[in-house]
């Protein structure tokens, strides 16, 4: 099982994932059109660049937007799960360990009690966000079974990997269903809400276009975000 | 029944169907009528998937549905923070919905809709300010509003004032020659008190074009002589057209995109023939939103902008001000507590939030200007937006809207709002009317005109002289 899931399984998933995301990517940047988004994009390049690069930026601080200061809890939130949802899965050692022998690269790691750390943050991060989707009237409302299948899909990897990184219960079998969560996880980006994971960066350097070139950057205003 | 005498799919487009419609008070039979009015969702489905591209279609996808747009909308806030007025489920019920079910949708359905994208959005765009994904629900609701528009789902007011546009060029029955008739004779008024005033028709090359809304002709017909009288005294070589002076747009409220090319395309006509340096519009936020920021995309112009340089009344001002043109007497100063109003349609989504500041630095005695929170691109809408103000159906739901602008207003504890803003003026007067809090509203002309520090040889000679 173990072989299947390292072999075949994972190269099959991070191609799917990464191939699909570069399709979603272009296809995202071919699809905008000046005359139905009405915002003149290669008429600025100059101008809607800094703004794409703004918009992005910004929101990627903690608490550096208007956004994120007025629902500090949400944010915390927020970046406790993202940040251990970005730097887990690429900079764990034994990942790197496991990426090195697959793909004969490696990322930078993290030392073992910071990963501990993040990951236990991330995991109370993910459960106060489903918390919160069960009990505020105006997350209840939006929330579908999609959204939790989302929800479920980013919590196994993390449920799984503390398991099979405290040795609780079977580790030969925590390992594989960690390692089958995982490319769960890879399979459904192009495919879910998960593709925001790309899309973000898509959607944010849009509107920052928007803002950038049509209203009020070529006015020299930066819009305070 | 299909379409209905007064309520069906077809724009206004003669002075005749404009009288008919405005005969039916209140919109009684028309709203009536559409209740059987039928859908084309053929026609639905297909205009969608010729219109509703990356973008549109990436934020309805990935919306994370995590809520944080709630807090954002003041209509949200202001009825009693019910998950129905959230953003993102006002969207996804709406467009949302119509977009799965692939238009087949019921004229209930249609009906409902209508009502959440007139009176439950206002267009303001604040929402795409804090989605984490940046995701424009106020965009998408003026999108919606074309759907509804096509389909004869359009509020009664709205789409009178489409087939205004349509056939007057005007928001209003004010034919060119009420215009210009009125425009000379308001400034004749007031030649006796400012020497030399005079409004040229129709001069080639001016530096200064400029456009008006049409309640100023028709209503306010002050704030004309007003603008003639501060570009007198500012020296400035200004014209007025005598066709293409309407800078307003209902019909970008209806949704009507057809019209709103129309509209815009006579204004633009009007720069190419009397190719001024600039235009100068008045004090209005969704008239400069529909000819200066969106208006170039509905004539087709891939520079995205206008002709010529169009600007915003406070910039102008803002500018006279700066350059010494205009003068104002320090002693004249506003000396009370005062606050000022930012229309989202030019400051959120044009990037003005320092001219009009500049202007109040020159306008208020330091220390009586009292900033309303939040405000600059994070300002409320003023309840009144996006046409909201104009629609009869849903006024028990603007006046609730107001609330959020009333109590900004309050806490301010100012005593004046300045509101450079048609619609802002307008929600502002409405509120006073409807809560009585006790302020003044004003445009700044009037305000800029009492404290003016005139040059001697524009003042009226004395007769014992």
């Amino acid at each position: 099982m173990y072989e299947i899931l390292t072999g075949p399984v994972f190269y099959l998933a991070l191609g799917v994932c990464i191939i699909g995301m570069i399709v979603r990517f272009v296809l995202y940047f071919k699809g905008l059109s000046w005359q139905l988004d009405r915002v003149a994009y290669k008429a600025y390049p100059g101008a809607g660049f800094k703004g794409a690069v703004r918009s992005i930026y910004k929101w990627l601080i903690p608490y550096g937007t208007y956004g994120w200061r007025t629902q500090p809890v949400m944010a915390f939130a927020f970046f406790g799960f993202h940040i251990g949802a970005v730097f887990i899965p690429l900079c764990l050692i034994a990942h790197n360990v496991f990426l090195a022998e697959k793909l004969g690269f490696s990322l930078f790691t993290i030392s073992t009690s910071v990963a501990d750390l993040i990951t236990w943050i991330a995991v109370f991060c993910l459960l106060f966000l489903t918390l919160r989707r069960l009990v505020l009237p105006e997350v209840r409302i939006l929330t579908d079974r999609k959204d939790w299948g989302v929800l479920l899909i980013s919590l196994a990897p993390f449920i799984t990997g503390l398991l099979a990184r405290y040795q609780v219960g079977d580790y030969t079998l925590m390992l594989n269903l960690h390692i089958l969560s995982g490319e769960i996880v890879l399979f459904a980006i192009p495919f879910t809400k998960l593709s925001h994971v790309f899309l973000f960066f898509a959607s944010r350097a849009q509107l920052g276009m928007d803002f950038g070139i049509k209203r009020g950057g070529l006015k020299g205003t930066k819009m305070a975000w | 029944m299909p379409e209905g005498t007064l309520c069906n799919k077809k724009p206004i487009e003669t002075a005749e169907g404009i009288t008919t419609l405005l005969a039916d008070k209140s919109g009684a039979k028309y709203y009536e009528e559409m209740k059987h009015l039928d859908i084309d969702s053929d026609l639905l489905w297909k205009t969608i998937q010729n219109t509703v591209k990356s973008r549109m279609k990436t934020w309805l996808e990935i919306c994370a549905h995590c809520g944080m747009c709630a807090d954002s909308c003041f209509l949200y806030q202001v009825n009693g923070r019910i998950p129905e007025q959230v953003p993102a489920y006002k969207i996804q019920s709406t467009l949302g919905e119509i977009i799965k079910k692939k238009g087949k949708v019921s004229n209930k359905f249609m009906r409902d809709t209508m009502e959440v994208a007139w009176a439950q959005c206002t267009c303001c765009n604040r929402c795409g300010t804090y989605c984490p994904h940046g995701i424009d629900t106020g965009i998408m609701f003026g999108y919606l509003r074309g759907l509804l528009h096509q389909q004869g789902f359009v509020p009664w007011e709205l789409k009178i004032g489409a087939g205004m546009h349509r056939v007057y060029h005007a928001q209003m029955d004010v034919t060119d020659e009420d215009f210009v008739d009125t425009f000379e004779w308001m400034v004749e008024e007031y030649e006796e008190d400012y020497p030399g005033v005079k409004v040229e028709v129709d001069k080639d090359d001016a530096d200064i074009m400029y456009t008006v809304n049409a309640r100023e002709v028709k209503h306010y017909p002050e704030d004309l002589a007003e603008a003639a009288i501060l570009f007198h005294i500012a020296g400035e070589n200004w014209t007025v057209p005598s066709k293409g002076w309407e800078q307003t747009s209902l019909a970008m409220f209806a949704g009507d995109w057809a019209a709103c090319k129309i509209q815009v395309e006579s204004v633009y006509e009007a720069m190419d023939r009397l190719k001024p340096k600039r235009m100068v519009g008045t004090e209005c936020g969704h008239a400069h939103r529909a000819t200066v920021v969106e208006g170039p995309y509905w004539a087709g112009r891939p520079d995205g902008k206008p002709p010529v340089e169009s600007i915003h009344y406070v910039e102008w001002l803002a500018e006279a001000l700066r350059e010494g043109k205009l003068k104002i007497d320090p002693s004249k100063r506003i000396k009370e507590p005062v606050t000022l109003q930012d229309s989202c349609n030019y400051i959120r989504n044009h990037g003005m939030k320092n001219a009009t500041r500049e202007i109040m630095s020159h306008i208020v005695e330091p220390g009586y200007f009292i900033e309303m929170a939040p405000n600059k691109e994070h300002n409320y809408c003023c309840g009144g937006g996006g046409g909201f103000n104009g629609i009869g159906l849903f006024r028990s739901q603007r006046n609730q809207a107001l609330i959020t602008k009333r109590d900004q207003i309050l806490a301010t504890g100012a005593k004046l709002v300045i509101a450079p803003c048609h619609n802002c003026w307008d929600a502002i007067r409405d509120l006073e009317e409807e809560y009585e809090i006790g302020i003044k509203w004003s445009f700044l002309k009037p305000l800029v005109l009492k404290m003016l520090d005139i040059p001697e040889h524009l003042l009226p000679k004395d007769e014992d002289e």
